[in-house]
């Protein structure tokens, strides 16, 4: 394993996309921070711009106004990087299906774009912290 | 040739280069675990932030397309390079006060302002909005905090007698007196300040401005601005113990536990305070600490004509 790939895995920096959640697998994100979980014990910070971000959180369906900026977000972050879908709105549209709004699902946007791009799936509606620390651990250990 | 290699050896491995380095990331490290447990939580391993450096040198460089490529790539070296010559300085002068170049503090303090310098030309030139507030913020900030701490700088000039060789004023404890109390606190919050941590960290404001002056850095560049934090939090601290708690003395370890002990002093005021606005920091520096600031020096000079110690 190559000391660029050894050291992704021991610090991965994350930066949160909501495109059209309903807030509710953005709170279960925030629990991950807290002390009962404690993410940083990993190395995984949030960070605040695409720039410096490892792999990009996607909550939400892809709505037709939010997908724009998803492009543009996965253009700017650095790679190498890695996608996770939160939730069952971004794994596959959920409830919304065929939704007039919906553009998505979001795994076939990012592929239009990058066909290599690493994606790891998250389901749940809301997901459980300890299911998105698991889907971290999966996501990276499949890098 | 002797005396050159020897120079090179402190520049580029003792107090330099890779020893300031290593104290930056592991000051850094202390300062994560400290936050984490003030939070309760159990914060991140020893080596972080050395993963974290390792993991940005092999990531993508992105340049944006409107930036001033030039300014926008050469910034973090030339801040690198204000630090490195800084903490080089304060090791050597703390670790052999006899050395026939000690520096004085007006070289020091010149060094101090290199990186934020550094930092608002390399924000500038990077082509967005959010670095744009940041930079502007930054700008005001210097120009509040290097007032006060200036201030501070001339009471402990007053109180050595005129002295402004470094090795000379590490000879006392300044901070054992009444203006030498105030000026600490000053310096203090203005070293709190030009280290960036909250309460005054609004130009880089993760939570508004997602990174302010270091939105657009990525890859090696952005490493290298982390490490010239770090390095920061090394030479910072130090430069305060030399000034008014008396350096390293002959005791080396007596002098670790003074830098120990105004670190964890930021550390804490950064985990208890929320982030101020700008407005609110500037007549923070400016009114509240410069009157304070000059109380200090009428308390200094006072005492200085009188031969009161205390004063």
């Amino acid at each position: 394993m190559s000391w660029k790939i050894w050291s992704l895995k021991k610090s991965p920096w994350v930066f949160h996309v909501n495109v059209g959640a309903c807030n509710n697998c953005d709170i279960e994100i925030v629990n991950c921070l807290t002390p009962k979980f404690d993410i940083e014990r990993f190395g995984i910070k949030l960070v605040g711009s695409p720039r410096h971000a490892d792999a990009l959180l996607v909550t939400g369906v892809g709505t037709r106004q939010a997908i724009i900026r998803l492009r543009e977000v996965y253009r700017q972050t650095s790679k190498p990087c890695v996608v996770f879908l939160v939730g069952a709105c971004p794994c596959g549209t959920g409830i919304f299906y065929n939704g007039y709004h919906v553009e998505g699902p979001v795994d076939k946007i990012i592929k239009e774009i990058d066909p290599n791009a690493i994606i790891a799936y998250v389901p749940g509606c809301p997901p459980k912290p300890e299911a998105i620390i698991s889907g971290v651990v999966k996501a990276l250990s499949a890098l | 040739m002797n005396e050159v290699l020897r120079n090179l050896l402190w520049l580029i491995v003792f107090p330099g280069f890779l020893f300031t380095i290593i104290a930056g990331l592991l000051a850094s490290w202390i300062v994560r675990k400290v936050s984490a447990l003030v939070q309760w939580r159990v914060g991140p391993p020893i080596y972080q932030p050395f993963v974290d450096v390792m993991k940005l040198m092999g990531k993508e460089i992105l340049i944006p397309e409107q930036a001033q490529q030039k300014i926008f790539i050469m910034a973090p070296v030339a801040g690198f390079a204000g630090v490195l010559l800084l903490s080089t300085m304060l090791w050597r002068t703390a670790l052999a006060p006899g050395a026939p170049f000690v520096g004085d503090v007006i070289v020091a303090i010149y060094l101090m302002v290199i990186p934020s310098l550094a930092l608002i030309l390399g924000s500038s030139a990077s082509a967005s909005p959010h670095a744009t507030v940041g930079t502007s913020r930054e700008m005001k900030l210097v120009m509040s905090y290097e007032l006060s701490l200036v201030l501070a700088f001339i009471v402990v000039i007053i109180k050595s007698g005129g002295q402004l060789n470094l090795a000379a004023i590490a000879q006392q404890t300044t901070v054992f007196s009444i203006s030498g109390f105030l000026a600490f606190l000053a310096a203090l919050l203005s070293v709190q300040a030009k280290l960036g941590f909250v309460p005054f960290d609004m130009a880089e404001a993760e939570t508004e401005l997602g990174g302010g002056v270091l939105m657009e850095y990525s890859g090696a560049l952005l490493a290298i601005w982390k490490l010239v934090q770090a390095m920061l939090l090394v030479a910072l601290p130090l430069f305060l113990v030399m000034v008014f708690l008396g350096g390293f003395g002959t005791n080396i370890l007596a002098g670790i536990g003074k830098y120990v002990l105004v670190l964890v002093l930021l550390i804490l005021i950064k985990n208890t305070n929320p982030r101020v606005r700008i407005d609110q920091a500037m007549k923070f520096f400016w009114v509240y600490c410069g009157i304070a600031m000059v109380v200090a020096i009428l308390l200094a000079i006072t005492g200085d004509y009188y031969g009161i110690n205390w004063l």
